[in-house]
């Protein structure tokens, strides 16, 4: 009691999201504060945001932010399971559920909410839950366990969160919302509907405008839930998840200025009616308005912290927008989503076929944007949220900012445009002056301002705007934008390539003592061993490049999740015979691999161990298969239809012409993987046109796509020549190819690199067909040496002594490595689980078939 | 340290230049990276923590300023061969062991 040294004492009630980043926001302060954390539940802070994860296989170590070793580290005293109960606000001490009293100069309310369960008869029945701490989710899995349809009350954000993770366990998931739509908060009536589509199609039953009236027990379940005279809905558990209180029971019985609908009343600076007591995160009110975002609970955190080490930041309200991912759906929520403005107008697309649905609010006068709602497609939400927060003035027709681009291109919101307020990073609160002031002192890279001002290191959904930002504002300085490939060299892909190209240089380590310094990365040496392969073609397993591949081309197979590789050979256009596809089907039985037919028209085995694929591979060479190159960048397949051979309205030999092409190219190392197929006539059953290089059959000869993909962002491709013969079809690819080889970024797809090609498209046909750079001969000879110098890699790896080494899993044991455990599900074998690896005896683990 | 034990795990050329393999120490896996121009071996566990396989020895070796490291083939966390830590996750660190090459063995303290 009577040892109060001159620091200040701080007590934190409540150890969430928000009263763990007051007490890191505090410890930042430097201010030697004295701080002690009070937390009711049995861990310390963890991420409630990805809560659902929780189902998805994350742990409650995974979800931690903060450890105590790392409390311990910064002088914090925590107790957890520690509730207080009492406050004496005269004396300035608190006293805990286990009796001790705290003294504070400063006490932080940091109690977050508690789940709203509506006052429905039967309730508190078990197998009736809620959603908001790890207990809870256990609960919920016990409970999931004994269930075969689980209810969730509520159709907000929360309660679709809730959902995703009812139907992670396994259960056939209601949603039951009162009100007529799903998250009628953020979205309006259009996009509530569509969401609602989006997630039924999902395999989640969603039931709107009903009220439960109340729960009684079941005839096919545990329970049922009466809406109305036989209006009812059977069910094994209920999960409610109707909204948020504050948590304020503590302040509302010592008597601190309630608003009247619950929650902490607070100023600017984040005090309660008692100046030395502080509210923030969910249990605080400021203007009368509860935050039950993350974010703003943050900036409180921050405000609370500067004022108690007298600083003078404080907290003016924040921007409710949200961007998030429910169930694999894409939601935007920005201001005014309901045009509740007066005089507002809206312009709405929607597009029903590929589920999307976008609207804008805008003021009377057209000027400035108000508020939006996205639904199925938030890539607009970045550039809409700058024109929200920063009122910068709508283009002439604001529409364009939400409709499918024409292909003139929106109207880009350029890093000028945005005021030197605007805030560019919101996980870390950094503004466009942030970065400048950034750059101004010395910072002259996007790594270097990144780590300075920390933006888009949180979420990362900056990033592309962060780096225009840079551009932008390095530009102006007459700075040129680096295009250095990573710390080692001061090059970028394509200079590297003339470096190698021009000054012979033969290896790795040359390049690296004539151009470069440290040893290299993983970025520098796969790029480098694509290139020395593009240019030279050497064997990759040769000593001296061995050690510079990615592991899937160390080991020629595609590593997975748990070490073990799969194994795709090729198949030329996807044309198999039924002995070959016999030995593909021993082969797996023998070795207990899992198959499954890939997009490419191929067969893909999974399972086998590093040690393994030698003796794997040794089979199938026998029987006349070759490496498929599915672990490398470079061409993977060239899928074809049936063609004009069988097909009725085939006009050619589309499974030839794909075979010779996969012949041709194969082996060819590039920046990125390169997907080809042929068409034999214009219905394109080969789906050619989503490929880096497509050949469509007309009655003439061909036609020739290039630079589309599939993928994560999908690219038509575009029509280069038409009607070619044969001869001029392999020139072209030959020369367009090449050209990309030479000169594309590492990782850089044809598309991306087409579409940065000065002149484009057009700059592309003029190389290629009118051969206006006179390299067209050049790049034809060295395709031609890279076709001519083909070797299948598994074949020579399998035959020298020197690479089957590589295959061993340990240098001193014939051990196999005990974590790789395999369960079988619909007939095959799987990699288990964690949680299966842990229950299962040896008796009921998949043996690991001996090697031959 | 005067308890460590140096114990001969495998000879020189069982190692790859400049590239990582793996071996089996008391039950415990044990990547070795082997570093030719410097004549330097490390030696940390071959589990990834954050894949949660046993991989690291199939990653790739690089260096970060001075630090020479090794990339998860997994998801390309970069680790200290000589601390352990994890430089992308610093809440995150694998174990390491003293080794040494002694002639033509490679010797591993445990």
């Amino acid at each position: 009691m009577s040892q109060h040294t001159s620091s200040t004492r701080v007590l934190v009630v409540g150890n969430g999201m928000v009263g763990h980043h007051f007490v890191d926001a505090l410890c930042q302060q430097q201010m030697g504060a004295e701080i002690t954390v009070f937390c009711a539940e049995p861990r310390l802070a963890y991420d409630r945001v990805h809560l659902s994860e929780y189902f998805t296989g994350k742990t409650a170590d995974d979800l931690a932010l903060t450890t105590p070793e790392h409390y311990q580290q910064q002088g914090v005293t925590f107790f957890t399971d520690t509730k207080v109960v009492e406050i004496d606000k005269s004396a300035k001490k608190v006293k805990t559920n286990h009796g001790d009293w705290f003294e504070y100069d400063k006490l932080v309310l940091a109690t977050g909410s508690f789940p709203f369960v509506p006052p429905i008869p039967g309730n508190d029945q078990p197998h009736c839950l809620v959603y908001r701490t790890i207990e809870d989710l256990e609960a919920i899995t016990d409970s999931a366990k004994q269930s075969k349809i689980g209810v969730v009350v509520g159709g907000g954000l929360l309660g679709l969160e809730a959902a995703n993770a009812l139907k992670q366990a396994g259960l056939e998931t209601h949603v039951v919302e009162f009100a007529p739509q799903l998250m009628a908060v953020q979205v309006d009536a259009g996009g509530g509907r569509l969401l609602k589509d989006k997630i039924e199609s999902l395999g989640v039953r969603v039931h709107t405008q009903k009220g439960t009236k109340e729960i009684v027990a079941g005839e096919s379940c545990r329970y049922r839930m009466v809406f109305g005279e036989d209006d009812f809905l059977e069910t094994d558990m209920i999960l409610f998840s109707a909204g948020i209180r504050p948590q304020d029971a503590l302040a509302r019985e010592w008597e601190l200025e309630i608003g009247p609908r619950g929650g902490i009343v607070i100023n600017n600076q984040c005090q309660t009616s008692d100046p030395d007591i502080y509210a923030i995160g969910e249990c605080a009110l400021w203007n009368n308005f509860i935050f039950g975002l993350v974010a703003p609970g943050y900036t409180m955190a921050r405000a609370a912290a500067s004022h108690i080490a007298g600083g003078d930041d404080s907290f003016s309200g924040a921007d409710m927008s949200t961007k998030l991912k429910l169930m694999g759906v894409d939601v935007g929520s920005i201001g005014d989503a309901h045009g509740r403005t007066d005089g507002a107008l809206s312009y709405t697309y929607e597009n029903q076929p590929k589920g999307v649905y976008k609207k804008i609010v805008v003021d009377g006068e057209q000027k400035q944007l108000l508020g939006a709602v996205l639904v199925g497609d938030t890539s607009d939400y970045d550039t809409l949220l700058q024109y929200a927060l920063n009122g910068i003035e709508l283009p002439e027709f604001p529409e364009s900012l939400i409709l499918p681009d024409s292909g003139e291109g929106k109207p880009a919101l350029g890093a000028d445009a945005l005021p030197m307020t605007a805030t560019i990073c919101s996980c870390h609160n950094v503004s466009k002056q942030d970065i400048v002031t950034a750059i101004d002192s010395g910072n002259g890279s996007l790594p270097a301002i990144k780590s300075c001002t920390k933006a888009s290191t949180g979420c990362g959904g900056c990033s592309a705007l962060l780096k225009n930002v840079v551009d932008s504002e390095l530009a102006k300085r007459g700075v040129e934008v680096k295009k250095d490939i990573c710390e080692h060299f001061a090059y970028s892909r394509q200079e590297l390539y003339h470096l190698i190209k021009v000054g012979n240089i033969r290896s790795f380590e040359e390049l690296l003592a004539q151009h470069g310094k440290g040893l290299g990365c993983e970025i520098c040496k796969p790029a480098a061993a694509s290139i020395l392969a593009s240019v030279w073609n050497d064997f990759i397993l040769a000593k001296e490049h061995v050690s510079l591949q990615d592991t899937n081309d160390t080991y020629l197979a595609n590593m997975q999740k748990d070490g073990t590789y799969s194994i795709v050979p090729r198949v030329q256009a996807g044309e198999i015979t039924p002995e070959k596809l016999i030995v593909l089907g021993e082969v797996a039985k023998k070795y207990n691999l899992y198959t499954k037919i890939t997009g490419g028209q191929r067969i893909d085995l999974f399972g086998a161990r590093v040690e393994q694929l030698p003796v794997i591979w040794e089979e199938l060479i026998a029987a006349g298969f070759e490496t498929g190159h599915a672990y490398a960048k470079s061409l993977r397949t060239v899928k074809s239809c049936v063609g004009s051979t069988w097909c009725r309205y085939g006009v050619q030999d589309s499974v030839g012409q794909a075979i010779d092409i996969e012949n041709r190219y194969k082996g060819l190392r590039a920046p990125h993987k390169i997907k080809m197929a042929v068409s034999g006539c214009t219905r394109e059953c080969a789906e050619a046109q989503s490929k880096d290089i497509g050949v469509i059959a007309t009655d003439k000869g061909w036609n020739l796509y290039v630079c589309g993909n599939g993928g994560m962002k999908p690219r038509h491709a575009d029509l280069f020549a038409t009607d070619l013969d044969t001869d001029t079809l392999i020139k072209y690819i030959d020369r367009v190819l090449m050209l990309y080889v030479r000169t594309a970024d590492r990782l850089q797809r044809t598309s991306v690199w087409m579409d940065n090609l000065e002149g484009g498209l057009d700059y592309l046909k003029d190389v290629v067909i009118n051969d206006s750079l006179g390299i067209a001969a050049e790049l034809e000879a060295q395709m031609q040496h890279i076709v001519e110098t083909y070797e299948c890699e598994w074949k020579k790896a399998v035959e020298q002594q020197e690479s089957r080494k590589r295959f061993r899993a340990f240098v001193n044991s014939p051990e196999q490595d005990s974590n790789i455990v395999f369960v079988e599900e619909r007939g095959q074998v799987r990699p288990a689980t964690a949680e299966e690896k842990a229950s299962l005896n040896d008796s009921q683990r998949i043996a690991i078939k001996e090697l031959a | 340290m005067s308890e460590q034990k140096w114990k001969d795990i495998c000879e020189l050329t069982d190692l790859v230049d400049n590239s990582g393999v793996c071996a089996l120490v008391n039950g415990e896996q044990v990547a070795l990276f082997y570093l030719p121009a410097s004549q330097s071996v490390y030696a940390v566990s071959n589990w990834d923590p954050i894949g949660e396989a046993n991989v690291l020895y199939r990653g790739l070796m690089g260096s970060v300023g001075d630090t020479p490291v090794v990339a998860s083939p997994l998801y390309k966390q970069r680790f200290d061969l000589t601390s352990g830590l994890c430089l992308d996750d610093e809440t995150i660190s694998i174990k390491t062991w003293p080794v040494r090459l002694h002639d033509k063995a490679v010797q591993l303290a445990c």
